[in-house]
C-alpha cells in the first residue's frame, strides 16, 4: 500500500537543486512584461489621466487603460464588480488604472510609476466603524439561531461580556503572484501561479471575448497559496492574456513584492462582539455574538468567508441558545480574500474568547470551562446551524493531549514561577479545534482526474487539484500507485491543466485530496477493473480472485508483471486510459435559512502552547507546544506533521507578530517584509511536539477514511494568544482585554492596563 | 572601458563595462537563465535569493551567504559566487543539506528552499550549527521551519563533500588595480578612493549596498555615479591596543560582532539580531553610522561607549565624537568630499547594555533601541551615558536622564525619577513599529530593567539571546 507511507514531497529533490520551475521561471520566446500603475487615493472620480511620461519611458511599448480592453474589464470570482483596470472611479490605494507593457519587468516597474493622475477624492470608508455608520454592506446582515439566545441570557446565572479587534493577516507566499500567456492560432495557453486554473480560464476567456475552449491554463507548482491565489491571480492572468493577443507575442506579469502586498486581498479582519451567559461551572447557558468582517471595496469571496466565520462561533462547544449577526462591511480598502480558514478562525477565536472570559470570570482553568462545554455524543451535538455533530471525538483528543503535554503539573509550576519571577510571566492555554471540511458552496464539491496507462506499465496522472506546496500531487500519486499496486515511481505526476480535467474547483476548503483523491480513485479502478477482467479472462480465474501489488498483478498460481499486463492488454485492444469523477454525498445548505448539513464531517485537534511575556516591554515567546491532531487514517504522516506543524506557526503569526497597518489615509504601512512580519526560524516552539490521534478514523466514507488537513491545525495558532492572556493575567485581576495580534505593544498596554497604568 | 570578473559556479565570468547597479538576481535569472535563485522580496528580507560568496580575507578564503536581490554586480569583482545549481556533484549527487532537507521533508512548496539551502551550504562550510540565526533571514511560510531546522542538524553531521572546489588561487589572480566602469569607480586603495573622491564627491559611496540596494529596487532611483569601496582593505582593519578598538569604516557587522563578544558582550548580542546573516554580511559599520537613520542599531552602543569617529578628506584626517557627528535628520557632520574612515571605541570596563525593541526578535528593524553605560561606585552613579535609536530623529543621548542620575544613589527612586526625564529628552513618533506612548513607556522600562540587572542579576528579565532565562 502506498498510501499510509510517509513519503516524502514528489518535488523535493527539484525544490533543493533549483530544478523545479514557478511561473516566472518558464521560458518564454522573447516576451513583454507588464506592470499595473496604481492609485494613490483610497476613494475618489478620476478627473484625468496622463500617461505621457509612461508612454516615453525607456523601454515602454504601450500603455493600456480600460478603453484599450478588447472584452470584459472585470477580474471578480463571482460578482462582476472589481474592474482589472479602474473605470471613472477607485476605490481604494492601490487599485490598478492602467497597465504598461515593457521590454523589461524593471522597465515596465520603472514607467507605471510615472503616470500623472488627477483625482476628485470621494469620501473614503476605510474603518469597521466607518462602514458601519454609513450603512455600507455587501448584503444584509445574516443570523443564525438556535434556541432562545435573549430568553436564556435572561434567566442565565452569571453572564460576561466585551469585544475584540482581531487583525487581518498578509498571505506572504514566498513566490508573488505571476502568469504569463502565449498566443496560438487564436487561441491562448497560460501558465498561472493559481490555485483555481478553471477560473483563470474562465477570466481569460471573458476578458477576451472567446470561448473557454480557446484559453488553455496549466499550472504545475506554486510557491505557496494558502488562499491568496484563489482569486487574486486573475488580474495578472487577464493582462498577460490581453497583452498576447493584442501583440501576439508571450507577454508575462509578475508582482513586486510591495505591489503584491499593496494590490492583493488578505485575510479578512474582524471584530467581534460578544455576551455570554453560564453557570458556575462556566457552561454556556446562552451566547450572542455580533461579528463585523471588513470586506474591502469588492465583494470577491467575502460572503462565503463570513458565512464561515458564523460556521464556525461554535468552534467545538455545544451553545444551547445561540444568535450569531454578521455584517459585511465594504469600505476603500483591498478586497479581503480567502486565507487558510476561510472566516472559520476568526469565528473560533471569538468563542475562544468567550471561554477565556468566563473562565476568568469564575476563576477556574479555562481548560475546565472548555471541556464542560464540548459537544456530547449523543446529546448536547447540534451546532448553530442544526446539523448534528455525528463524529464528535474532542474530549478524547483533549484527554490524551492533557495526559502527554503534561499540562496540569505544568500549569502548576507556571503559577509558581509567576510568583517569584517580578519581570518575566508564564502563561499556557489549550485550545481545541472542530472544523467543518467541505466547500458552503455545495457544487463546488465536485472533481475530476485522467488517468492514462501506458504500454509499458508507466501511468500519467492528472486531476483538478493544484500543488501549493501542501504535497496534494504527492498523496494523490500514492491513491493511484495503492489502486495498481505499483510503486510510486511508476506514477507520473503532471501539471494541472484545463485541457486535461474540466471545470475543476479551486484547490481550497482543504477539499484537495478528500476530492481529488476520490476522483483519482474512481479512474484508477476503473481501468484496473478492465485489466482485471482481460487478466480474469486470460487466466480462466474470477475477477475478485486477481490481486494488485508490489509491482505485480496475480490470481491463483498465476501472475504477471503489471507492466506486462499492461502490455498485453493494449495488445487485447483494452482502453487504458478513463477519467474519475466525485461529488460530496449528504451534504445540503441553505445558507439564508443558516440550516443544513454544510459540511460532510469536522476534523479535530488541539494545542498546548506555553509562553513568556516581558513585562516591562511585551516581548514575548511561545516556549512549548504540543498538538494532537486527528488526520483520520492519514495518507501520508510526513505529509500531514508538515502541514500541522506550518499551520500552527502560520496561525500563531497571525495572533502574535503580523500586523497590518495603515495610516489615516488608507495606504497600507506593512507592504514588505521590512514591516510585516511573519513568523522567523526562532519564534517557532523551542519545544514542539506534533502527534497525529492513532485512533482516527473518518466515520465517513472519505479517500482511505482520511481526513482533511490544510486548515484545521491553523486555528490551533490561536492557543498561543490565550496563552499570552493567561500570562497577562498573572499580572492583575482585571480580564486582559487584548486585541489581535497580540504584538508587544499590545502585550504591554494589557499588562499596564493589569497594573492600573494607562498610556 | 574596465571589465568586472568573478567566478559563477566555478566558471569565469568576464563582464565588460556592466550596469554598476544592476543585482547579481537580475543577472542570474535574465542574463544567465539561472532560474533557481528566486526573487521573494526584492529587498534582502526574505532570503529567497540567498547566494554564497567566497572571497579572499587576508588571504584566507571565507565563505559568506547574501541576498543576491540588492548585492550589485561590481561587488562581485574578485569573489566566487555559488548559486543552489552548483553545489550538487558533477554526477548529480545532491549536497548534504540538499539530501537532509529532501529526507526531512523540509521543502513543501519548495520557493524558499534554494535560499535556505544556500544559506545551510555556507553554514556548513564553516561548520556553523547556530541555526537559528544561520537561518534568522530566510523566510518560509509553509513549514513552521522545525523540519528544516531538523535537516540542518541532520547535515551537520555529515562531512563535506569531496567535489566542493578551493578556488583560493584562482581569486588571488583576479584581484588588480583601479577599476573605472561607466558610473562606477571600484578603488583598488584607499589613498586612491580618498582622492577621488575629493573630486568627486556627489557619487553614491556603495560599502555593503544592504540599504542603498533598495534604492535601486524599490525606489527606482538612478544611483549613478557611483564608488565602490567593498576591495578597500584599508577600511577593513581591526586593530585592538590598550586604549581601545580601531575599527574600519568598511568592516562588516558580522565582523564587528565578533570583536565585540568579549569587549562589550551585550552590544555583541545585539548585533546578532542586526538585520539576518546575510545583511550582516554585506552591511558595513561606516554604512550603517553615515546613513545616518534614526533607527539604525550600532548609533546608540557606540554612542553610549564614547566612540570617535575617523573622517577623512583627501589625506586630512579630522576626529568628531559619534554623538556630534548627527546634527539632526538626514544631516551629519560631514564636508563635501569626506567620508567615514573609521572609528574608535576607548577601552573601558564592560557596563553596557543595550536593548533591542523590534516587532519580530530576528531580522527586524528597531522599534526603539537603547544603550545604558552607567557608572555606580560607593553606591552613587557616576557617570551616565545613555543613547537611544528610534526616540528622536536621530541617534541621540539622553542627557536629562543622564543629569537625572548623575551623583544620585543608584537606588529604585533614583530610577523613578530619572523615568520622568525621558518626556523632556525625547518626544517620540508613532510609525509602523509603534506608537509614541509605547516608545515612551519601553523607553523609561529599559532603564527599569538595567537597574532589575545591575542589581538583581538573578532576576530574569530577557526573553531570548545572551542573559535569556
Amino acid at each position: 500500500m502506498s498510501v499510509a507511507k510517509p513519503n516524502p514531497h514528489d518535488s523535493g529533490p527539484i525544490h533543493v537543486s533549483g530544478v523545479a520551475r514557478y511561473t516566472d521561471d518558464i521560458p518564454l520566446a522573447d516576451p513583454v512584461h507588464l506592470a499595473f500603475g496604481l492609485s494613490s487615493v483610497a476613494h475618489a472620480k478620476l478627473t484625468s489621466v496622463n500617461l505621457d511620461a509612461v508612454r516615453a519611458a525607456d523601454g515602454v511599448i504601450e500603455v493600456l487603460t480600460a478603453a484599450d480592453l478588447p472584452a470584459e474589464n472585470d477580474v471578480s470570482p463571482a460578482a462582476h464588480d472589481e474592474p482589472m483596470l479602474a473605470v471613472d472611479t477607485v476605490h481604494f490605494v492601490g487599485q490598478p488604472i492602467f497597465l504598461v507593457v515593457a521590454t523589461s519587468h524593471r522597465a515596465a516597474r520603472v514607467a507605471a510609476q510615472l503616470g500623472e493622475i488627477k483625482y476628485e477624492e470621494l469620501p473614503a470608508l476605510l474603518t469597521i466603524d466607518a462602514a458601519m455608520a454609513a450603512d455600507s454592506k455587501f448584503e444584509d446582515a445574516m443570523t443564525f439561531q438556535n434556541g432562545d439566545a435573549d430568553g436564556a441570557m435572561a434567566t442565565s446565572d452569571r453572564q460576561v461580556e466585551g469585544s475584540m479587534e482581531i487583525g487581518g493577516q498578509e498571505h506572504f507566499y514566498l513566490e508573488g503572484q505571476a502568469a504569463s500567456a502565449q498566443p496560438n492560432e487564436g487561441d491562448v495557453l497560460v501558465h498561472s501561479s493559481t490555485q483555481h486554473p478553471t477560473e483563470i480560464q474562465h477570466k481569460v476567456a471573458e476578458g477576451l471575448g472567446i470561448p473557454m475552449n480557446a484559453v488553455r491554463v496549466e499550472t504545475r507548482r506554486m510557491g505557496g497559496g494558502f488562499g491568496g491565489k484563489e482569486s487574486q491571480g486573475n488580474s495578472l492572468a487577464v493582462a498577460s492574456a490581453v497583452v498576447a493577443m493584442r501583440l501576439n507575442r508571450p507577454a508575462k506579469m509578475r508582482y513586486d513584492r510591495d505591489d503584491d502586498m499593496i494590490i492583493t486581498g488578505k485575510r479578512h479582519d474582524f471584530r467581534i462582539k460578544y455576551k455570554a451567559g453560564f453557570d458556575s461551572t462556566g457552561r454556556l447557558q446562552s451566547v450572542i455574538f455580533e461579528q463585523f468582517a471588513k470586506c474591502g471595496w469588492a465583494m470577491d469571496l467575502s460572503l462565503p468567508v463570513a458565512d464561515r466565520a458564523m460556521l464556525h462561533a461554535d468552534n467545538a462547544y455545544y451553545l444551547p441558545n445561540v444568535r450569531i449577526l454578521s455584517h459585511r462591511l465594504k469600505t476603500n480598502t483591498v478586497s479581503n480574500t480567502a486565507y487558510r480558514g476561510f472566516g472559520g478562525p476568526q469565528g473560533v477565536v471569538g468563542i475562544e474568547r468567550v471561554m477565556d472570559h468566563i473562565a476568568h470570570d469564575l476563576g477556574l482553568d479555562p481548560l475546565a470551562v472548555r471541556r464542560v462545554n464540548f459537544y456530547g455524543t449523543d446529546d448536547r451535538n447540534v451546532t448553530p446551524y442544526h446539523m448534528i455533530v455525528e463524529d464528535n471525538v474532542m474530549p478524547e483528543i483533549t484527554d490524551e493531549l492533557v495526559e502527554t503535554s503534561n499540562y496540569a503539573a505544568r500549569r502548576t509550576e507556571i503559577a509558581e514561577f509567576n510568583k517569584t519571577s517580578p519581570i518575566l510571566k508564564r502563561g499556557i492555554a489549550l485550545t481545541p479545534v472542530k472544523f467543518g471540511i467541505s466547500f458552503t458552496l455545495t457544487h463546488l464539491n465536485q472533481a475530476g482526474a485522467l488517468v492514462h496507462v501506458y504500454s509499458d506499465g508507466s501511468i500519467h496522472l492528472n486531476h483538478g487539484g493544484t500543488e501549493m506546496g501542501q504535497g496534494l500531487f504527492t498523496k494523490i500519486a500514492q491513491v493511484a500507485a495503492t489502486v495498481f499496486g505499483v510503486d510510486l515511481a511508476d506514477i507520473k505526476i503532471t501539471a494541472t491543466d484545463t485541457a486535461k480535467v474540466p471545470n475543476t474547483s479551486a484547490t481550497a476548503a482543504s477539499s484537495g485530496a478528500d476530492l481529488n483523491g476520490m476522483a483519482c480513485k474512481a479512474a484508477c479502478e476503473t481501468i484496473r477493473e478492465r485489466l482485471s477482467a482481460f487478466a480474469a479472462e486470460t487466466w480462466g480465474v474470477s475477477v475478485d480472485q486477481i490481486v494488485y501489488g508490489d509491482n505485480t498483478v496475480s490470481a491463483g498460481g498465476n501472475s504477471m508483471a503489471f507492466a506486462e499486463l499492461a502490455a498485453a492488454a493494449y495488445g487485447a485492444r483494452i482502453q487504458l486510459s478513463a477519467t474519475g469523477f466525485y461529488k460530496t454525498p449528504k451534504i445540503k445548505w441553505d445558507r439564508f435559512a443558516g440550516k443544513g448539513r454544510p459540511f460532510l464531517y469536522f476534523s479535530y485537534g488541539a494545542a498546548v502552547t506555553e509562553v513568556v511575556i516581558d513585562t516591562l516591554t511585551g516581548e514575548n515567546r511561545i516556549l512549548r507546544t504540543d498538538i494532537l491532531h486527528d488526520v483520520g487514517r492519514s495518507l501520508n504522516p510526513a505529509l500531514d506533521i508538515g502541514q500541522i506543524e506550518g499551520a500552527y506557526v502560520q496561525g500563531a503569526g497571525w495572533m502574535t507578530t503580523e500586523e497590518l497597518v495603515w495610516d489615516d489615509n488608507g495606504k497600507l504601512w506593512t507592504h514588505a517584509p521590512s514591516t510585516y512580519k511573519i513568523p522567523a526560524c526562532s519564534d517557532r516552539p523551542k519545544e514542539f511536539n506534533v502527534a497525529l490521534w492513532e485512533r482516527g478514523e473518518n466515520v465517513e466514507d472519505t479517500i482511505y477514511k482520511s481526513k482533511a488537513v490544510g486548515e484545521p491545525p491553523f486555528n490551533l495558532g490561536i492557543s498561543a494568544f490565550m496563552a499570552l492572556s493567561d500570562a497577562v493575567a498573572s499580572c492583575g485581576d482585571a480580564y486582559p482585554d487584548m486585541d489581535a495580534p497580540a504584538t508587544s505593544e499590545r502585550v504591554l498596554k494589557t499588562v499596564d492596563m493589569e497594573k492600573g497604568i494607562t498610556w | 572601458m574596465g571589465q568586472i570578473r568573478f567566478l559563477l559556479n566555478g566558471d569565469d565570468v568576464v563582464l565588460d563595462n556592466p550596469n554598476p547597479t544592476e543585482t547579481l538576481l537580475d543577472f542570474l535569472r535574465e542574463n544567465r537563465k539561472l532560474k533557481g535563485t528566486k526573487e521573494g522580496c526584492n529587498e534582502g528580507d526574505c532570503g529567497a535569493c540567498t547566494v554564497s560568496i567566497a572571497a579572499l580575507e587576508d588571504g584566507r578564503l571565507t565563505h559568506r551567504a547574501l541576498n543576491a536581490c540588492i548585492l550589485f554586480l561590481p561587488q562581485l569583482h574578485g569573489k566566487s559566487v555559488r548559486t543552489v545549481e552548483g553545489i550538487s556533484a558533477p554526477d548529480g549527487r545532491l549536497h548534504p543539506v540538499q539530501q537532509a532537507l529532501v529526507e526531512y521533508h523540509g521543502s513543501q512548496c519548495g520557493f524558499c528552499t534554494p535560499g535556505f539551502v544556500m544559506s545551510m551550504y555556507t553554514a556548513h562550510r564553516d561548520g556553523r550549527q547556530d541555526f537559528d540565526d544561520v537561518l534568522a533571514g530566510n523566510l518560509c511560510r509553509c513549514t513552521g521551519y522545525a523540519p528544516i531546522i531538523r535537516a540542518a542538524e541532520a547535515a551537520a553531521k555529515v562531512a563535506q563533500p569531496d567535489w566542493l572546489a578551493d578556488e583560493a588561487d584562482q581569486l588571488a589572480a583576479m584581484a588588480g588595480g583601479d577599476i573605472t566602469l561607466d558610473g562606477a569607480f571600484l578603488p583598488a586603495t584607499l589613498d586612491s578612493f580618498a582622492d577621488w573622491y575629493v573630486e568627486n564627491p556627489d557619487a553614491t559611496i556603495v560599502g555593503g549596498a544592504t540599504d542603498l540596494g533598495l534604492w535601486v529596487t524599490k525606489l527606482m532611483r538612478n544611483l549613478l555615479p557611483t564608488v565602490f569601496v567593498h576591495r578597500l582593505e584599508g577600511l577593513q582593519q581591526i586593530e585592538t591596543t590598550d586604549e581601545g578598538i580601531r575599527i574600519g569604516a568598511g568592516v562588516t557587522v558580522a565582523r564587528v560582532r565578533g570583536a565585540m563578544v568579549d569587549r562589550h558582550p551585550d552590544f555583541a548580542e545585539m548585533l546578532r539580531r542586526y538585520g539576518s546573516v546575510q545583511v550582516r554580511n554585506s552591511a558595513t559599520i561606516g554604512g550603517n553610522i553615515a546613513n545616518g537613520s534614526p533607527i539604525g542599531d550600532s548609533p546608540p552602543p557606540l554612542i553610549a561607549l564614547g566612540t570617535v569617529l575617523t573622517l577623512r578628506r583627501g589625506s586630512e584626517r579630522r576626529e568628531v565624537l559619534l554623538e556630534d557627528f548627527y546634527i539632526s535628520y538626514g544631516k551629519q557632520d560631514r564636508q563635501t568630499g569626506e567620508f567615514v574612515e573609521s572609528l574608535f571605541i576607548p577601552t573601558q570596563a564592560d557596563t553596557l547594555a543595550v536593548y533591542k525593541i523590534s516587532k519580530r526578535f530576528d531580522q527586524d528593524i528597531s522599534a526603539l533601541n537603547a544603550a545604558f553605560n552607567i557608572t555606580v561606585e560607593g553606591g552613587k552613579v557616576t557617570a551616565a551615558r545613555i543613547a537611544f535609536g528610534g526616540m528622536a530623529a536621530m541617534p541621540q543621548r539622553a542627557s536629562n536622564v543622564e543629569n537625572a542620575l548623575v551623583g544620585q544613589p543608584w537606588i529604585e527612586a533614583t530610577v523613578e525619577a530619572a523615568c520622568e526625564a525621558f518626556a523632556q529628552d525625547y518626544t517620540p513618533i508613532k510609525d509602523v513599529r509603534g506608537t509614541a506612548a509605547y516608545r515612551l513607556r519601553t523607553a523609561q522600562n529599559l532603564l527599569r530593567r538595567y537597574f532589575h540587572e545591575s542589581t538583581n542579576p538573578l532576576t530574569e528579565t530577557r526573553i531570548v539571546g545572551r542573559g535569556a532565562a
